[in-house]
This record gives structure tokens, sequence and C-alpha cells, in this order.
């Protein structure tokens, strides 16, 4: 008997050292840990259970069968991260370049489906070269079921995707598919096709970094909705991000005690918004001083920057924040915005995470770039996130809600359940100055007139009274009292039900 | 006694002015510019009136307005604060013409102070001590050589009418001399208009020495004993103390009734300053008179228990001085430190913006803090980059250093650039603490600037003993979360690695048993630490074996950035086997910034005058960046040849954004 458990620690040993010492090494050359080091990062010290360790590939061809290293390119199992299970898949690199074969595909799947039985969040760390090309076609199977099970899960457990070295090709679109994407910056990529074929068809030199690197898809292509310095910090990260999120849809996100009182109030606030309508000023700092502890866990935060996304807590639970940010492009809703803003309110209600909307839109960015980019389709995508949803959603319109930028950002006609604005909201139609200037067509060349007949717009409408007086608004507040009333809200909708009518799925327009 | 004074002034002056006025039962009254609005100064006020848009001559220099609003409100009297309108003599005749009390001295003192000559004659009359020289005015350079000849090399030209440094020469030999005297005087006539020039004797390695007096209309005459005011950038004071570590009783008492005298010649009345430059041998020299209250007048204030302000006003509405010389009591050590909305690490680049966070120390009986801003408060353009004051007092001088860096501690701002770590690195200054001051000390002792190497911390084990104690906190609290797996909750661990300026420090920290703080063991020594700090909160307040110790910390990510007597250090918590990763990981090659032109500031890129392809020289003008309405010229610092333009026209940049790439 103790020859078998010998054995067994051998063949453990074994398989635990991959691709061999020598590939190891190289892997730490390239700043990055192996598929083990970081799963062992990842989840809390001694709890990853490791499951099909001696599970080997079954190719035949070009000499493949000479060559067979236990576990095959990838180390799956389950762990926690803060006490709460978790599933996870870590691509080994040493192993074939993290390649993609038939039995890897098993393994993932694997996991997979236990984690839609359990209830429990996907992570997938991912460094790999692509497919088993010597498996040819059942490689290319191996992708499409781990496809499959992504759309399945959808909805149903978060799925996070943390890319940590090579992701190309077909392997790009499981994490394309799941929830939330990770990058580490310098040493990972993603992109449908290399540098080299896109040399050979488009002509344009460029490198795998600028292609398809953490910064190119955190700040161009959106792709990534954070980009880390390295393995280390990635992964710290990334389970602080779980602590946020739900175990699947049918519970609560987590709770955590909160020390911070709800009645912590922040007379600065008052000063935030400031007396020229036209001065920007950063919705960061609201969004910083009304969640608990300053904490705030930004998504994509240099990629469509006139928008800020992300999590934070209120009372200890978490919330999904969408903010206009008048910093940049004066805080106006474009395509970029409106994709970035609409994937993650559809995340917050698919798992029942409470959303709190900070208005400040002076509307629809114009011009031909955005209407032949379709900016229609867009940011009806936008819309129709925030009709759909059915979590408890709050909005604060801290200064302008213009035109149909205003229907758009939760209003009450949307079904938000509780919508305040600060004394410096103006709900109007447009601005006054555009306004005066259709109104009051024939006065057009008289710029003393439209002057006059601004500030009496302004006056008139400039102001959330006119929404209030309508029931859109239900109550103006002092900017300093932002976080106890939003807090309250919070507690009074904590059992909301709300359920849309039955149907296979509607129809967002993709 | 005055019912109501109106303030004339904004800022922190305002505030401390009105401090005093309300302690006397005196109404008050604030004046505002347009950019004022919210401002301190208007809250404290029990009335304020608006005098105007935000640019001073348009607003805080206006005479008529200034003189309508008291009518408006019925204030009897002004007290203009310091520069503005303090040292107008126009002013002070205005008020009185309309039977307005000015709350300074009259009209003909501060006439005669307010020139370099006139005042220098007057001095010399009064038999105070002045720097050889030539107080006539210079006709030529030829005749200035004449001069520095009787009076004898090294000299300074100075312009009459001068100030701030301009139109001021320092010469060695005849042709220096005649070179001086032609460049002072063009910049004499171009800065003030006014190309008259003296020339006195140069005094290497001076100190600034001042002396506060105070004259009622009765014709008493006290001083309050000394300031220091040796550390000054730029002919900008810095830090102040009372007394000067310098003096002796018999100097101290000689400068007095010279300033006293000079008092009595110009039949002075209210309080005013003296201010003597005093060489390596305690000989001493009449600088100018200042006829208004001092920006450093708290710590004589702090040193004599006296309200300067209440004083003022109660000599403006007539009243003797309640007391003579011989009350005068010195009590202990006063320093002040000023602190600017401008950024030591670049060059002391101004800085505007709003106040995200602005939490000044509590004040105490060590601790004073003039203040004129709040958070949520704006740093405007147009006025004083000075946003407070912090004036610590001890029995000794070395308990009033103590107090003060404790007090900087404490002082948190963000949102604007502030000058803290430069203070706290100025009063830790060995220099500085044996009293070895110049006013050439900064220019001397940061020859090339200020830098995050000024400022090492001697004692790495408290920011350790932090950090682990502020991460463990973190660690248990998330280990509370809801739903996790049934018996096999979260443990958290009491061992970790505190990683500080990529060293690897061990520490095992935990949890008391009772009390409710944690103790750390790092090295060989044992840490006990207390403390109230709460999550997010950027002030850390502990006491750490006993002895307190407060700094401030911002989590960013992984890193723990901790603020503590002036330095700024990054620190990340680690578990053993995440410390040992990373130091398995070949560490990533920091981007080489030389390849890139960034941006000094945040701002708005106006201009861009270089394409890709295009070959630049050291120095050639390569972008512009607009920041706070000033355009900023940015030069290439190599040769080289332009790859890529990383912003374009009308971005808003960041700070150390990339703007240009080179090959």
């Amino acid at each position: 008997m103790q020859d078998i458990v010998r054995q067994l620690e051998e063949k453990r040993a074994a398989a635990k050292m991959g691709g061999g010492q020598k590939r190891i090494d190289r892997q730490h050359a390239k700043s990055k840990l192996t598929a083990r080091e970081r799963i062992e990062l990842l989840l809390d010290p001694g709890t990853f259970e490791e499951w099909d360790m001696f599970v080997e590939h079954r190719c035949v061809d070009f000499g493949m069968d000479q060559e067979s290293i236990p576990g095959d390119g990838v180390v799956t199992g389950y762990g926690t991260v803060s006490g709460r299970v978790v599933f996870v898949f870590s691509q080994d690199f040493t192993v074939f370049g993290g390649s993609l074969s038939e039995a890897h595909a098993e393994k993932i799947c694997k996991i997979m489906d236990h984690a839609m039985k359990v209830g429990a969040p996907v992570v997938g760390l991912n460094d790999s070269g692509g497919a088993r090309i010597q498996e040819g076609v059942a490689s290319l199977g191996g992708y499409a079921e781990v496809f499959q099970r992504n759309v399945m899960a959808s909805g149903v457990v978060p799925q996070i995707s943390l890319i940590m070295g090579p992701c190309a090709g077909g392997a790009v679109y499981s994490p394309a598919m799941t929830d939330f994407i990770f990058m580490v910056k310098d040493s990972s990529y993603m992109f449908v096709t290399g540098p080299e074929v896109v040399k050979t068809v488009t002509h344009e030199e460029v490198t795998h970094e600028e292609l398809g690197g953490a910064v190119t898809h955190s700040t161009k292509s959106g792709v990534a909705d954070r980009a880390f310095e390295d393995d280390v910090e990635a992964l710290a990260m990334l389970r602080r991000f779980i602590n946020y999120l739900p175990a699947n849809n049918r519970v609560a996100p987590p709770h955590r005690p909160s020390p911070d009182p709800a009645s912590r109030a922040e007379p600065s606030l008052d000063t935030l918004v400031p007396d020229n309508p036209t001065t920007p000023y950063d919705m960061k700092e609201l969004i910083l001083k009304i969640v608990d502890d300053t904490d705030f866990f930004e998504l994509q935060p240099e990629h469509a920057k006139n928008i800020v996304v992300g999590f934070g807590r209120m009372e200890g639970y978490p919330v999904g924040i969408v903010a206009n940010q008048p910093l940049v492009l004066a805080g106006c809703l474009d395509i970029r915005s409106a994709i970035k803003a609409a994937r993650f309110v559809r995340f917050c209600d698919c798992f029942n995470i409470p959303i709190i909307t900070l208005v400040d839109v002076p509307g629809f960015m114009p011009g031909t770039a955005q209407e032949y980019g379709g900016i229609i389709k867009h940011g009806a995508k936008l819309l129709y996130a925030y009709a759909e949803a059915t979590v408890p959603k709050i909005t604060l319109i801290t200064r302008k809600a213009y035109g149909g930028a205003y229907d758009v950002m939760a209003s009450k006609h949307l079904r938000g359940d509780v919508n305040l604005a600060w004394p410096s909201a103006e709900i109007a139609v447009m601005g006054p100055k555009g306004a005066v200037e259709i109104i009051f067509r024939e006065e057009r060349g008289n710029k003393e007139k439209i002057e006059e007949l601004t500030e009496e717009y302004r006056k008139k409408f400039a102001n959330p009274f006119i929404a209030g007086r309508r029931g859109y608004i239900d109550d103006v507040i002092t900017p300093r009292l932002t976080r106890e009333r939003i807090c309250r809200s919070l507690a009074m909708l904590r059992d909301k039900r709300l359920e849309n009518p039955w149907r296979k799925h509607g129809n967002i327009p993709l | 006694m005055l019912k109501k004074i109106l303030i004339a002034n904004r800022g922190e002056i305002a505030c401390r002015v009105i401090k005093s006025a309300q302690r006397m039962g005196i109404q008050t009254v604030a004046v505002f510019s347009e950019a004022d609005r919210n401002a301190l100064h208007v809250e404290m006020a029990d009335e304020a009136v608006l005098i105007g848009p935000a640019p001073v001559a348009e607003s805080y220099l206006l005479i008529d307005r200034i003189v309508q609003a008291c009518k408006e409100t019925g204030a009897e009297a002004v007290h203009p604060g310091y520069g503005f309108l303090s040292e107008n003599a126009a002013f002070a005749t205005a008020l009185e013409e309309e039977g307005i009390a000015f709350i300074g001295p009259k009209p003909h003192a501060i006439t005669s102070m307010g020139d370099k000559i006139t005042s220098k004659n007057l001095a010399i009359e009064a038999g105070v001590n002045t720097i050889p020289g030539f107080t006539g005015v210079v006709r030529d350079a030829d005749h200035a050589v004449k001069v520095a000849h009787e009076i004898g090399y090294p000299v300074m030209l100075k312009a009459s009418a001068g100030g701030g440094g301009k139109g001021m020469r320092i010469a060695t030999d005849d042709q220096e001399c005649r070179e001086g005297f032609d460049r002072a005087s063009g910049e004499a006539q171009t800065a003030f208009g006014d190309k008259r020039l003296f020339v006195e004797r140069f005094i290497d390695e001076p100190r600034h020495i001042e002396i506060q007096v105070l004259a009622d209309a009765h014709g008493n005459i006290i001083y309050l004993g000394e300031r220091e005011c040796s550390l000054q950038r730029r002919h900008q004071k810095v830090i102040e103390e009372a007394p000067s570590p310098f003096l002796d009783p018999e100097t101290r008492e000689a400068m007095g009734s010279q300033a006293v005298a000079l008092a009595r010649a110009v039949d002075y009345q209210s309080a005013g300053t003296v201010e003597f430059i005093v060489d390596n041998d305690r000989n001493f020299y009449f600088l100018e008179m200042n006829t208004r209250l001092q920006v450093e007048h708290p710590v004589t204030e702090l040193v004599t228990g006296v309200d300067l302000v209440e004083l003022m006003i109660r000599i403006a509405a007539g009243e003797p001085l309640p007391l003579g010389q011989g009350d005068v009591k010195f009590n202990g050590w006063a320093i002040e430190a000023r602190v600017y909305a401008e950024d030591p690490f670049r060059n002391f680049l101004p800085s505007i913006g709003r106040l995200v966070r602005y939490c000044p120390p509590a004040e105490s009986n060590a601790v004073r803090v003039d203040t004129g801003v709040y958070e949520g408060g704006e740093v405007s353009m147009h006025y004083d980059p000075m946003i407070a004051k912090v004036i610590a007092h001890g029995p000794t001088r070395d308990l009033a250093i103590a107090h003060l860096r404790e007090a900087l501690n404490e002082f948190c701002i963000r949102g604007v650039a502030h000058n803290i770590s430069f203070l706290a690195a100025l009063v830790d200054h060995k220099r500085f603490r044996e009293g070895r001051l110049s006013t050439n000390f900064i220019a001397q002792e940061y020859p090339d600037g200020f830098d995050a190497a000024h400022v090492v911390h001697d004692d790495p084990a408290l920011l350790i003993t932090a950090a682990a104690t502020i991460h463990r906190r973190y660690m248990d609290r998330a280990a509370k979360i809801s739903g996790q797996m049934p018996g096999y909750e979260r443990k958290i661990h009491d061992d970790w690695v505190v990683v500080l300026g990529g060293e690897q420090h061990p520490v095992t920290v935990r949890p008391l048993e009772e009390g409710g703080g944690h103790e750390v063991y790092y090295g060989n020594a044992h840490y006990r630490v207390m403390s109230d700090w709460q999550f997010g909160q950027p002030i850390f307040r502990s006491t750490i074996n006993g002895n307190y110790v407060c700094m401030q910390v911002e989590r960013r990510n992984m890193i723990y950035r901790l603020f503590h007597w002036g330095s700024q250090v990054d620190v990340m918590v680690l578990t053993a086997r995440a410390a040992e990763l990373l130091s398995r990981m070949a560490p990533k090659t920091p981007p080489d910034v030389t390849k890139y032109l960034l941006s000094p500031m945040p701002g708005l890129l106006s201009k861009l005058l270089v394409e890709p392809g295009v070959e630049v020289k050291l120095g050639q003008d390569m972008a512009v960046v607009e920041a706070m309405k000033m355009e900023n010229v940015l030069r290439s610092e190599r040769d080289g040849v332009i790859k890529n333009t990383m912003a374009a026209v009308g971005d808003t940049l960041a700070v150390d954004q990339p703007i240009v790439e080179f090959e």
C-alpha cells in the first residue's frame, strides 16, 4: 500500500512540474508565473483542489504519442476566494505552449459544468498559444464545446477571464463571452489575427503589444475591463473583484460588515457642481464620497472615459455605479460609452446588483462619425438595458439631463425606483441657448434678445422643479446628504420584486 | 468701541481678523470678488458685499468699491489685512475723508515708509543703523563706481521703488558695478516705471530678523520682540519663528529700541514691523518698515500672548495700549510654516483647483492653524497660493519643531499640489535644527530644487508596522463576507511580507486579544499598535508602543501610499508566498520616459509644433500647454527625431501624459 501511495506522490510531483524546470524558468524570465503558482495566489491559501491532474491527450499523429504530459496544459479545479467557492482553470504555457487539445477542453468543460450545478463563479486564467495543431479538428471541437458552455453559463454564474499570456485566434471568443476580461500589461495579448497575418493582408506593421496588448484593449478597443501591472497585482485585484459578485443569479450579492455610517454627510459635495454650467468637474469625487470607505472598483477606467462604471458598496452591499463624466467630452453619450455602460447595466441586472446612476449628460454626441458608426443602435443598447433591468434602480441628476439622454439614463419612465436630483439639476429637452434659438427662430439675428430670452428660459426651465412637478423626480436633495438618501433607498428596495413578461429572450439591438 | 468693521481682504487673513473681531463682539463685513462667492471669509462674516470680478485690480484693489461697501453696511472701520490695500496711503486717506477709521497707521507714516530712500533717511535721522551706502540717487555708472569705492565692495545696486528682487544687482568690482547699474536701472524702469537706483553694502549670509512694534494714538510705543524670517525661497518667506535662535538679549534690546525710535519718528500708530538684516557678527541694519500686519504675526502672538489684531482695532478706536514695555513677556518658542498650493517636486509650480480633501491639523495649545479655505473650496489662479499657516508653540525650540512636524503629518490636502513635504523637510533639516539660518539657506541646501531624495524616512519600521496593521484590518474585514462555504470559512494568517523600496520585510501581525489594537513583530522588535483608523480614511492616527504616530495613507490597487514626516512611500503587503513569487519573476523594465515629451501639468494642448519624422534640437519649442489660462511652452530636452505624436491639439492632458515620442 505504501508503495502505491508513494507512486501517487511521484505522479503528482511529476504532474506539478508541468513542462519541466527549464520551461518554468523561461516563464519566470518573461515576468510570468506558472499556471499553478497563479492559482495559489488567486485562491485562499491551501484551498485549491485539483481535478484531472492525470488527464493526457489522445493524439497519436506527428509523434505526439511519444510526448505526453499529465494535465495536458491546463490546471483545473476549485477552491475558495474569501471562503466562497470558485471554479478555476489555468492554462499552462509550459506544457505544449498551453495549446488547447480535446482533452484540455474537456477539463475546462468539466469544471464549468460543475460550476453551473453548484452555482459558483468560473475564473479562467488564459495563457495559451492557441489550438493544438496536431489534433486538428478535434481541437476546434474542443473550443466550441467551451464556447457553448460560456453561453449557457452567461447570466447564471459570473464568468471572469484573466488574460496572462497569449490568447489568439478562435481562442479569444471564450473570454469574449465571459462577463469580464482583465489583462496583464506587457505579458498578455489578444487578437483574432496576429501581426504576421495583418502584415500580409493589410500591409500594416504592428507589434503584438500594439495590436492586442493590455493597454490597447483597455484604452482603444474596450475589450479588457482592466489592465494590471503584473501577475501578482492582477490576481490580488481579481480576488478583490470577486468579493463584489454573487455566486450565481439566484442569490443576493455578498454582504460584509461596514463601519462607514450611512448617515455620513459630505459638506464638500455642496460645492461640487461649479457655478458656471459649462465648467467640468470630476464625477468620480462624488462616487468616492458616497460609497463605503471611498472604495470604488472601476471598470474600463481608460476607455470611453465620458462614462464611469464600476462597483462600490453601500452599507456593505455591492452596488453597480454608472455615471456620466463631465470631465471628458462634457459627459455626453456616444457609441463607445453607450456600449460600455449597457453591458455593465446588464451584468448588474443578471446578478441582482442594484444600479446607481449619476447623471450629468448634455445629450448624445453629434457628428457623422457617430451617425455612420450607428449611434442609433448603440445608444439604444443602453436604453434597452436600463428599461429591461428589474434590479433596484436609483438615479441622481446632479446637473444636466438633456433630451433623449435624460430618458436613457435610468429615468423614472424606465422604471427608475427612486429618482433624485440636486438643486443644480437642469432637466430639459436641451440647453437654454439651443432651445431659445429654436423656439424664437425669428429672433436669431438679435443677439441681445436671444440672451435675454435665454436667461428667461434658464430661470424657468433649468432647474429640477419642472420635472418634480410631474413626479419624474421623487425629491430634490441636499448634495451633502446624498449618501444617506441613497443608502436608505437601497435598504427600502432590498426586497424589490419585479418581473418582465415571459419570453424566450428579448431582442436587444446588437 | 467699534461696533462694525469691514475687512478689505480675503483668504486666511480675512478669516483671522474676523475671529478676533467676533471675540470682541464686533460685527464683521466681508468683501468678495465673484471668484470668492463661496469663500470661507464670506461664510464667516456677518455680512458680505460683492465688490467686483475675480481679478484683484477689479475687486480687492478698488478703493471706491470698498469705501462704498463701508457706507452701505455702516462699517465704522476697515482692517486691510496684508497685501492688497494694506499699505496704500490713498486708501487710508479715502477712508479718513469719509470718517471711516483705517485700522492701521496714518497715511503719512505709510507714505514715508513706503519709499526706500525716504525711509532710509528717516531711519538715519532717528539713529537707526543702516547699511553703509549712498542714499542719494545714483546718476550714472561712473557715479555708481565712485560711490561703491566709498562704501567698499561688495555692494548692492537697488531700485528705489523696488521689491521682489527686481532691479537688484550685486557687484564685487568696478566692471560688475558698471554692468549692474545698466541692468538694474533698465529692470527698474520696466518693472516700476522708475529707474532711480541707490547703492549699499552687500551683506553675505544675511539673516532676516524683524521687530514687531505697537504704537497707540497717545504716544505709547512698545516692541514685542523679534521674528526670524530667514527661510525664504525667492524672497518669499517659508518658515518664520520667534524668538530668533541667533539674537542675544543685548542685540534684541538694541534692535527693539531702534525700532521704537523709528516708529516714534514717523508718529506711528498701530502695529508695524521694522525689518533688519543681521550679519554673522550680529551687526544689524535697517531694511524697511512694513506698515501693516505681517503674514507671520502669529508667532509673535503665541510667544507674547498678545492678540495683535485686537490691539490694532483698539488703537484705531483710540484706546491706549493696555500694556507697557515692561509688561511684555516671552513664553517659549513659536514656529510658523506657510502652506502653499504649489508642487515642490515640480519646481514649485503653482497649483490650482478644487480642494477635494482638506483637513487641517486639529488646533490645541501647541498648534494653531490660520486657514482661509475649506474642503470643497477652490484655489483660484487669481490670488496668492498660500492657503494656510501652521503655527506650533512649545516651551523650547526643539519642542516647537516637534509639534510642527506632527501637525504637518496631520495636514491632509488632496486635489491641489501642496508644499507640506518641503516644509517637513525644512524643519527637520540638520542646519535648521541647529539654527544656522540665512536668507540663502534654501538656495544653498537645495541648489537643484527639491526632490523625494531629500526626505528619506529615518524610521521605516514605523511605516512597515502601520502598513501591516492596515492591511491586516482589510484582510480581516474581507474575511467576514457572507456566502462562505460552511465549515471552510476564510482564515487570515499572521505572517505577511511588507515590500518597501523593492525590499521585502517579513512581519507577523495579529489583532490583540483585547483592546482592539494589533501587535506586529518585525525584525527583533515587537510593536503594539493602537488606532481608531477606519477603512478609507486618509489619516491614520495611532500609538505605536505608546508613541503617538500620525501618518496619511492612500490605497491604490495593491499599493498603500504612506505620507509621514515629509516622505512619501509606496508599500505593498503580500502573503509570504506572493512575495516569494514576486521575486521569482523577472522585474519589468520601467518605460524609458526620456523617449517622451511629458506634460508637466494638467492642461489643454493648445499647440503642437512638431510632427512625426521631424528632427528637433535641444531646447526647441515642441508644444504649448495651456493651464491656468497661461501658455506653457514645452521645449525638447534632447536632440532627436520625432517618432510619434501621442496627443492632438485640443486634448485635455493629465500630468505626465506623453505628448510626443522620440525615435
